[in-house]
């Protein structure tokens, strides 16, 4: 709880550091308070898991594993912001409160325990986003992004919440207990109608957020507009959180009626993995790969809701943390490069070893991570993905992933062959002493995952 | 002392090579020295019956059911010397290279030398398959930074196939873990399964796709001659000496004994993907005008007959298998290293231009010989026993299969022949008319292979000994539940 208090007056500290023109304390202003929060979460752990404010918000172990990898996730971007957002406008304030808020709006969806703070949280998080979507007022394309991420984001807050209403009507709160209790006394066909169009449609809503396909249109257009920094932002942290939302309200409330959703979320899983890697194979743009990567992520990451149980908490924590740490890195360089270079095409990452050696190895892990190649993070996030399907006897599905999976080396692979196998321009990147920090901590961190995963899988 | 040392020793040289910069060859020599010595001292204390030995057991990932097991029985035994005694010798064979970042190239080497012993020794179902890519991630940098000019599309290819076949099997590896009733990945407990035979079939086919693609079993070898005549020299000798063994020992191991059911449905057809493989690949061998080609396809011959001796599950076969694995691994490095003496010379990997090198450099031709004989099977060198054993054993399965895969003999005999007629024997020419001898660690290398090859060949009995128990044990297993 007190972690949620501390990013929201934390919000509004940076935001008066602004006022008082005092730019250089923002990001070190920001980092603290996000580690004070990080401290606060950690220090909840297995102590207060009774619902709170009237049992609005629950500050279980699930929330708290969520929210601390997401303030993990939004420090190490905030550490790349370093003369980020000075190029981009004065008031640099602003952008950090901004992700603040999205941060805060992301601590409530991970912890809920009402859909109305379901709702809240989501809300608090979108209406960031679609701002910093279009922080580059002088973009075309930052500008289309934040447009096309609005009216996408409200159509589907639109389903959301038509969705939330129905459940009301037929169970008569929004509390997670009173629903699972309706949901368990009349398992046996006594269910309201309205409370499966409910469901449905909340389905539908979170789809969207997540960015399933067929409901994933936006996601590379958004993601390839607005600026890297605020994409990394948006495929890591907010798409756990969105997972994380995702996978409380499914386990706590929807589970018996799993004969009812699960057909239909197969078919979303294999089609996002689908339609997520065969576009990233055709994409020359790096940015916009990583775009529809993340789309065939979601895909992935949909096994845990097939899975149900703790064990896909599990496994939504260890894919969310390796994919995250991950995309960093390979948002971070993108950074780097486009810096440079001027072009996010693969073309500009071309010998990219010869003088960065460091910067290239980092990347390599990475896309290894990514690719899902054993003694990486990534390898043991579809592991457990897998497990979890199988488990379920749900061979068809894993043999869709697999095809996946193979499919996705030969993208990643491209910028690995791009950097070491070929000869580019032999530039050398100028690489901040934040940026290099950033890149060994999460290299790390996907090594270590890799090779111990009890470290986070342990958890639950 | 266990075998823990065994596998993260090379490792440790690895980081040595990285950080020894100009002395990185001496570094991973005499990292892969020491871990020789530590094989030889293990084998030394084997006791050479069906048991586990060395054992180690830590738990790992403990929500999941994983442990590190890892232990040597009389097959692992046999593979590991084979491993620890190649990689020394191909490290050596690479002295007289001058690689752009070395100390890279033999951390690589090292790396997947660490990740075939795991492979080798590995008795938990994840640990193998963490063992299986934690080799072919090295293979892939090593043949594509190092390789020649097709390397990149080549390598690509070489990779989506095996990381495929993988995947595959990984699906089965978790199918079956969640079959056991204690939750784990013990091959103890795999054996121990009951499956009916229609899972079988399909878990065989997902182990099948895997071991196949990396043997490679026809019709799924068409990644491997392309990498081997890309692939540095070192890479070809990794890739075809001890790589390829990997799927060898995965079918002895985690397939057959695994889903006997599924095996007894299937082995038939594996058998004549194996024997079908043989006649192919030695007619297409045939007709090569390409040294490194050539040695490739016959490769694949080879390994046919050898899949064919353990598809045919008795003891005959799967001895010959054993033994002709280890002989596979010398004779194919010993022709890799002559054929890479031989380009780096003249420069050119055609038959056709090459000839009469005999004269100016009689020492290579004694070793390109004996070897080409090895390869042959010839009685007395290392091929000889082998191939007996191995047509043996295919003979008591059927005899037609026998008179099939006989044909490797002959075939082998002529391409392999012919190969060297084109090379060594008639007149010299331009190219080759200044050829200059081999010296210093070229000698050395090449003496220890062709000693190697002749001392197998006369004396093969104690190599027989070390797996015969454990070899009878397994069959014993297989055929208690089938």
């Amino acid at each position: 709880m007190n972690t949620l208090i501390v990013i929201s007056v934390l919000a509004m500290v940076v935001l008066y550091l602004g006022l008082f023109k005092a730019g250089k304390s923002l990001l070190p202003v920001s980092v603290a308070g996000l580690l004070l929060a990080l401290g606060l979460a950690v220090a909840e752990w297995d102590v207060n898991p009774a619902p709170i404010y009237k049992g609005m918000m629950l500050f279980d172990n699930f929330a708290i594993a969520f929210s601390v990898i997401t303030i993990l996730g939004t420090v190490l971007i905030l550490l790349l912001s370093k003369n980020y957002f000075e190029k981009i406008s004065e008031h640099v304030a602003e952008y950090y409160t901004i992700i603040l808020f999205a941060l805060a709006g992301i601590v409530v969806m991970v912890s809920y325990h009402n859909l109305s703070m379901l709702f809240i949280g989501v809300e608090i998080m979108s209406v960031s986003l679609y701002i910093l979507a279009g922080i580059k007022r002088r973009d075309f394309a930052s500008n289309e992004a934040a447009l096309k991420y609005f009216l996408m984001g409200a159509f589907s807050t639109g389903f959301l919440l038509f969705g939330i209403t129905l459940i009301y009507g037929s169970a008569h709160s929004f509390d997670l207990e009173v629903i699972k209790q309706y949901v368990l006394n009349n398992a046996n066909g006594g269910i309201n109608p309205m409370f499966y169009t409910g469901l449905s449609l909340m389905l539908v809503g979170l789809c969207f957020k997540i960015g399933a396909a067929p409901f994933h249109f936006w996601t590379p257009d958004v993601y390839e507009g607005s600026p890297t920094l605020i994409t990394a932002f948006m495929s890591t942290v907010v798409k756990t959180a969105g997972f994380a939302a995702f996978l409380r309200l499914f386990i706590t409330c929807f589970a018996p009626l799993a004969d009812f959703w699960l057909p239909t979320l197969i078919v979303i899983t294999a089609l996002t993995l689908f339609i997520g890697n065969i576009t990233a194979l055709y994409q020359s743009s790096f940015k916009r790969m990583l775009a529809y990567s993340s789309i065939s992520h979601a895909g992935y990451m949909l096994f845990a809701i097939i899975g149900l149980g703790t064990a896909a908490i599990n496994a939504v924590l260890v894919y969310a943390t390796a994919y995250t740490i991950a995309s960093i890195i390979a948002f971070a360089v993108l950074i780097l490069v486009k810096k440079q270079t001027g072009t996010d095409n693969y073309e500009g990452f071309n010998g990219l070893a010869k003088k960065n050696p460091f910067v290239a190895f980092a990347l390599t892990i990475a896309m290894l991570s990514l690719a899902g190649i054993p003694l990486t993070a990534g390898f043991i996030g579809k592991f457990f993905m897998f497990s979890s399907a199988v488990a379920q006897y749900q061979i068809w599905l894993v043999v869709i992933a697999i095809i996946n999976a193979i499919i996705g080396v030969f993208y990643y692979f491209r910028v690995i062959v791009a950097m070491y196998f070929k000869e580019g321009k032999n530039l050398i990147l100028a690489t901040p002493l934040q940026f290099r920090f950033v890149l060994a901590v999460s290299a790390i961190l996907t090594i270590v995952f890799g090779l111990y995963p009890s470290l986070i899988a342990g958890l639950f | 002392m266990n075998v823990l040392i065994l596998i993260f020793l090379p490792l440790l040289g690895a980081l040595l090579a990285l950080v020894a910069k100009n002395f990185a060859k001496q570094a991973a020599l005499l990292s892969s020295l020491i871990t020789l010595a530590i094989a030889g001292f293990l084998l030394c204390c084997f006791t050479p019956d069906a048991s586990t030995q060395y054992l180690v057991n830590y738990p790992w990932i403990t929500q999941m059911g994983i442990n590190f097991k890892a232990g040597i029985d009389g097959i692992s035994m046999l593979m590991v010397l084979l491993t620890a005694g190649l990689v020394p010798i191909i490290i050596l064979s690479t002295f007289k290279h001058k690689y752009e970042n070395a100390g890279a190239f033999y951390a690589l080497v090292l790396f997947m030398q660490s990740g075939l012993l795991l492979v080798f020794t590995a008795l938990d179902g994840f640990l193998f398959y963490i063992g299986w890519e934690a080799a072919l991630i090295p293979i892939y940098f090593i043949c594509s930074l190092w390789g020649g000019q097709n390397r990149i599309q080549v390598n690509m290819k070489f990779f989506i196939y095996t990381i495929a076949g993988s995947l595959f099997m990984l699906l089965g590896i978790i199918y079956l873990h969640l079959q056991t009733p204690n939750n784990s990945y013990d091959i103890a407990d795999f054996y121990a399964l009951q499956l009916d035979s229609q899972t079988q079939s399909w878990l065989f086919g997902c182990f099948f796709l895997a071991f196949a693609i990396k043997m490679p079993i026809f019709p799924f070898h068409t990644w491997q001659p392309d990498t081997y005549t890309e692939a540095p020299t070192a890479g070809t000798m990794l890739l075809s000496g001890i790589m390829l063994k990997m799927g060898i020992y995965g079918v002895i191991r985690w397939l057959i004994p695994v889903v006997p059911l599924g095996f007894q449905q299937w082995g038939h057809l594996a058998i004549i993907l194996s024997v079908t493989g043989i006649v192919y690949a030695s007619i297409i061998a045939f007709t090569q005008k390409d040294m490194k080609r050539l040695i490739a396809y016959s490769s694949i011959a080879h390994v046919g007959l050898i899949a064919a001796g353990i598809f045919v599950w008795n003891v005959q076969g799967l001895q010959g298998a054993m033994i002709q694995m280890l002989s596979h691994g010398i004779n194919v490095v010993g022709l890799f290293f002559i054929a890479d003496i031989i380009i780096s010379r003249t420069q050119t990997r055609e038959l056709a231009l090459l000839g009469g090198i005999a004269k100016p450099a009689p020492k290579l031709a004694i070793a390109f010989l004996i070897i080409t004989l090895g390869t042959v099977a010839l009685p007395l060198t290392n091929g000889f026993i082998g191939e007996f054993l191995l047509l043996n054993g295919v003979y008591q399965y059927c005899i037609y299969y026998a008179a099939v895969a006989g044909l490797t003999i002959i075939f082998g005999s002529v391409y392999m022949l012919r190969m060297y007629k084109a090379i060594m024997q008639g007149n010299t020419n331009n190219l080759t008319v200044n050829f200059k001898d081999i010296s210093g660690t070229e000698i050395v290398t090449l003496f220890i292979i062709t000693f190697l090859i002749i001392v197998v060949g006369v004396y093969p009995q104690p190599i027989l000994h070390i797996s015969e128990a454990a070899i009878n044990h397994l069959i014993a297993t297989v055929n208690a539940k089938l």
